[in-house]
C-alpha cells in the first residue's frame, strides 16, 4: 500500500473529514464521496429518516389500538401499515443500521486503514440503499396502496392481494443486494486491510462481530433475493413456483424466506453485541473479561443461528424429527448468547462504573435483551411454540431483541462515538432524560404484550376482545413515553451538530482502541501514518496498574 | 483516461488479492442465489419425478447440447485471453475475448429459437397449453423459464462486462502487469458456464 501527500494546513494539521476539499464540493461532495466516514454519515441520515417513518407508523398501529373497535384507521390501512413498519424497520433500519453506520465509519479506523478494500461499491450500497428505501415507502401514494401482506409476504396470499406488493419486493431484493455488497467489502477489508501488527486476536471486538455480521450478509442474504424475486416473477407472469394452485408448495416458500431471515436476526443482533462489548471496558474502567470468548461467540451465533429457521415454522407442519432438531438447535444458540452477556458481566464486576449515556444504553442492553433472550428459548420449546405461536408474546419478544437490543446498541454506539463523528458534544443531561423516557416507555409498550400474548391475544389483529383492553392501553401510552424520548433524543444530537460545544481532544471517553487516538473529528485518510500494533485492544487494568506503580514511586 | 496517472485518485491503493477475494465473494453469492432455486428443482423434482420425467422430453437435447459446447468453449477462449495479456499479447487477448462475446450472442440466439419454439407450442407461463398439463409439468416449466431466464442474464451481464474489458484492454488500462479485473470478468463468466452446466443434464438429460 502506498500512499500520496494530502496538503497539509499551516499549522502542519490536515483538516478533517468534514472539512476536506476532494474533487468536489457541497453537497456533490458528500454524495459522490467515497470516504468510509462520509458515507456513514450518509448512511446515518437516511437511515434515520426511514427509521422515523417507520416509528410514526408504529405509532398509529398503538394509536389505533388504544380501543377496541375503529378507532381512526381501517382495517386496510391498518393491515398496510404494520407492513409498512416492518418492511422500514426490518430492511431499512435494523438489518443495514450498525454495519452501515458505524461499521462504515469505524471498521476500517478500528483495524487501522485508510478506507474499506472497495470504496466505491462502498458508494454504489448507499445508492442501492436509498434507491430501495424510496422504493419500499413509495407503493403509499400508488392506487391500489402498500403491501398488506405482513414483512413476510406468505404465499399464497402475497400473490392474490391486490396492492402494491411488487414494490416492497422488489425493495427488499435490491436493499438485500446493498447489504450483500457492504459484507463482501467489510470481509475483505478484515482480511487484507488490517494495520501491520493487528493479529485476528488484537481486533477490537466490534470488528469481529462486524466480521461475523458480514459473513452472514454475503451467505444468507442471496436466498432471500432469489426468493423475493421469485414471488415477484410469480406474481408479475403467473408462473408457476410456490402457487398451491399450480401445484407449489407454500410451506417450501416459509423455508427459503426463513433461511434467509433467520440469519438477518443475528445480523441485526451481533454488531450491537459487538458496540456492547467496546463500550463496557471503557466505562467499567476494566480489561474485557474473557475476550476470546465472546470473540469465537459470535462466529459461534453466526453459525449456530444458520441453522434454526425452521423454528419460525413449527405450526406450519413438519416431521417429528424436523421440530426436534430445530428445537434442539435453538436452545443451543443460547449458549453463546449467554457466554457473551456472563462475560460483559464480569467484566463490570469490581469496575469502577461511569453511568454515562453510552453506558446506560448498553446496560439496559443487557436487560431488555436478556428478557428478549430467554423468552425466545421458551419459544423455542415445542410445546410452548405452540401456545404462544402468533400472538403478541412473539411481538414482545422480537421488539426485546431488535429494539431492546439492536436499537439501544444503536442509540449507545451513537452517545459513545458522536464527538468522534462531528466533533462536537452533546448535551449529556438532555442524553440522560431522553435515555430513561426510552427505557421506561420501551418497557411500558411492550411488556404488555408478553402477558397479553400468553393469554390469547393474536399478533397484527385490528380488532380485541375487550378483556385486552386494559393491556393495549398500557402499550399504548407506553408507545407515547418512548416517543418523546425518541425525539428528545433526536433533537438533542441534532442540536449538538449545530451548536454543540466543539471537542478538539483525541480521547472523549479514555478509550483505548484506534479510533481514540486520532485526531477529533478524523482527518481525510484517518491516520497520516498508518500505525503498528503492539499491543491488545483492552489495556485498562495493566495501564492503570503501571500509573498506580508510577503514583507510589 | 489515457494513462494510469490520471485515473488513479487520492487512495493510490492497489491489492489484487483483494479485488479477488471480494470476486470470490461476490460468487458465493451468486451460487447462493442460484442454490436457492437448485433446491426449489430438487424438492419438486421428488415430489412430481414422473411428470419432470415426461416434462423434460419436450426439450431438444441436441440443441441444449450444442449450447453447452458453445459456452464451454467460450470459457476456453476467455482463459486464453488472459494468457494472453499476461503474455503481453495485447491483439490476441482481444481478439479471444471478442471471440467469447460471438459465443455467448451464438448462446443466447440459440436460447431464442429454443423458447419460441415452445412458445410457438403454446407452452408458456399462464398459457392454457399449459394451465391444462400436469403440476409437476407446470412447475418444470416454471422452474425452466426462470432458471434459464436468470442464467440468459447473467449471460447478457457478461457479455457486457466483457466488452468493457475488451475496450480497456484497447486503451491500454488492462495490461500484462494490471489484468486483475480481466481475470474478475473470467471468473464471473467461468460462474456462468458452471451454472449452465448443471441446468444442461436437470432440464435437458432427465428423461
Amino acid at each position: 500500500m502506498s500512499t500520496v501527500a494530502v496538503a497539509t494546513g499551516s499549522n502542519g494539521h490536515e483538516p478533517s473529514y468534514l472539512d476536506y476539499k476532494g474533487k468536489h464540493s457541497g453537497i456533490l461532495g458528500w454524495i459522490l464521496s467515497t470516504d468510509h466516514k462520509r458515507i456513514g454519515i450518509l448512511y446515518l441520515i437516511s437511515l434515520s429518516l426511514f427509521f422515523l417513518v417507520g416509528v410514526a407508523f408504529g405509532f398509529l398501529m398503538r394509536l389505533e389500538l388504544i380501543s377496541p373497535g375503529r378507532t381512526i384507521m381501517d382495517p386496510q390501512t391498518y393491515n398496510s401499515f404494520f407492513t409498512l413498519h416492518g418492511v422500514i424497520m426490518i430492511f431499512l433500519f435494523v438489518v443495514p443500521g450498525i454495519p452501515a453506520v458505524f461499521g462504515n465509519f469505524f471498521l476500517p479506523i478500528l483495524i487501522g486503514a485508510k478506507d474499506v478494500a472497495f470504496p466505491r461499491i462502498n458508494l454504489l450500497s448507499w445508492y442501492l440503499y436509498v434507491f430501495g428505501g424510496l422504493l419500499a415507502v413509495i407503493a403509499i401514494l400508488l392506487p391500489g396502496g402498500p403491501a398488506d401482506t405482513g414483512w413476510t409476504f406468505y404465499i399464497p396470499y402475497s400473490i392474490r392481494t391486490n396492492t402494491n406488493v411488487i414494490f416492497a419486493l422488489l425493495a427488499a431484493f435490491i436493499l438485500g443486494f446493498s447489504s450483500i455488497l457492504t459484507g463482501l467489502n467489510f470481509v475483505t477489508t478484515v482480511h487484507r486491510l488490517k494495520a501491520p501488527g493487528m493479529s485476528w486476536f488484537k481486533m477490537p471486538l466490534s470488528v469481529w462481530g462486524l466480521y461475523s455480521t458480514a459473513w452472514v450478509q454475503v451467505l444468507a442474504t442471496p436466498i432471500i433475493g432469489i426468493t423475493l424475486l421469485l414471488v415477484a416473477i410469480e406474481r408479475l407472469l403467473g408462473v408457476g413456483i410456490f402457487d398451491p394452485a399450480l401445484g407449489g408448495d407454500p410451506v417450501l416458500y416459509q423455508h427459503l424466506f426463513w433461511i434467509y431471515s433467520h440469519p438477518a436476526v443475528y445480523i441485526m443482533i451481533l454488531p450491537a453485541m459487538g458496540i456492547v462489548s467496546e463500550v463496557i471496558p471503557v466505562f467499567a474502567r476494566r480489561t474485557i473479561f474473557g475476550y476470546k470468548f465472546i470473540a469465537f461467540s459470535s462466529i459461534a451465533i453466526a453459525l449456530f443461528g444458520s441453522l434454526v429457521w425452521a423454528h419460525h415454522m413449527f405450526t406450519a407442519g413438519m416431521s417429528d424429527t424436523g421440530q426436534f432438531v430445530f428445537s434442539l438447535l435453538t436452545m443451543l444458540v443460547a449458549i453463546p448468547s449467554a457466554i457473551k452477556v456472563f462475560n460483559w458481566v464480569a467484566t463490570l464486576y469490581k469496575g469502577s462504573i461511569d453511568l454515562a449515556t453510552p453506558m446506560l444504553f448498553v446496560l439496559a442492553f443487557i436487560f431488555l435483551f436478556t428478557i428478549g433472550g430467554l423468552t425466545g428459548v421458551m419459544q423455542g420449546i415445542l410445546s410452548i411454540d405452540i401456545q404462544v405461536h402468533d400472538t403478541s408474546f412473539i411481538v414482545a419478544h422480537f421488539h426485546y431483541v431488535m429494539f431492546g437490543g439492536t436499537g439501544f446498541g444503536f442509540f449507545a454506539g451513537l452517545h459513545y462515538w458522536f464527538p468522534k463523528m462531528f466533533g462536537k458534544l452533546y448535551n449529556r443531561r438532555t442524553a440522560k432524560t431522553s435515555f430513561w423516557f426510552l427505557f421506561i416507555g420501551f418497557n411500558f409498550l411492550y411488556f404488555p404484550m408478553f402477558i397479553m400474548g400468553w393469554l390469547g391475544m393474536p399478533r397484527r389483529y385490528y380488532d380485541y376482545l375487550p378483556e385486552f383492553h386494559s393491556y393495549h392501553l398500557i402499550s399504548t401510552i407506553g408507545s407515547w413515553i418512548l416517543i418523546i424520548g425518541l425525539l428528545l433524543m433526536v433533537y438533542n444530537l441534532y442540536h449538538a451538530i449545530r451548536k454543540g460545544k466543539v471537542v478538539t481532544e483525541k480521547n472523549t471517553w479514555g478509550g483505548e482502541t484506534l479510533e481514540w487516538q486520532i485526531d477529533t473529528p478524523p482527518i481525510h485518510e484517518n491516520f497520516s501514518e498508518i500505525p503498528v500494533i503492539e499491543t491488545d485492544p483492552y489495556q485498562y487494568k495493566i495501564n492503570e496498574e503501571t500509573s498506580e506503580k508510577e503514583e507510589v514511586s | 483516461m489515457s494513462t494510469n496517472a490520471s485515473t488513479l485518485g487520492e487512495h493510490i491503493h492497489r491489492d489484487d488479492v483483494g479485488s479477488r477475494m471480494g470476486m470470490w465473494l461476490f460468487l458465493f453469492t451468486e451460487l447462493i442465489l442460484f442454490g436457492g432455486m437448485f433446491l426449489l428443482y430438487s424438492v419438486y423434482k421428488f415430489q412430481y419425478s414422473d411428470s419432470f420425467f415426461l416434462a423434460a422430453k419436450e426439450l431438444n437435447t441436441i440443441m441444449g447440447a450444442f449450447n453447452t459446447a458453445v459456452l464451454l468453449t467460450s470459457s476456453l477462449t476467455m482463459a486464453l485471453s488472459i494468457v494472453a495479456i499476461q503474455r503481453d499479447q495485447k491483439v490476441l487477448s482481444m481478439l479471444l475475448q471478442m471471440v467469447t462475446i460471438f459465443l455467448a450472442l451464438f448462446f443466447l440466439v440459440n436460447k431464442y429459437f429454443e423458447w419460441s419454439a415452445k412458445f410457438s407450442h403454446g407452452i408458456y407461463p399462464g398459457s392454457e397449453e399449459l394451465l391444462s398439463k400436469s403440476s409437476g409439468e407446470i412447475l418444470f416449466f416454471g422452474l425452466y423459464y426462470v432458471m434459464t431466464g436468470l442464467h440468459g442474464i447473467h449471460v447478457l451481464v457478461g457479455i457486457f462486462l466483457i466488452a468493457v474489458m475488451t475496450r480497456m484492454t484497447r486503451t491500454g488500462r488492462i495490461t500484462r502487469d494490471n489484468y486483475v479485473r480481466l481475470e474478475n470478468t473470467g471468473l464471473y463468466w467461468h460462474l456462468v458456464d458452471i451454472i449452465w452446466i448443471f441446468l444442461f443434464p436437470l432440464f435437458y438429460l432427465i428423461t
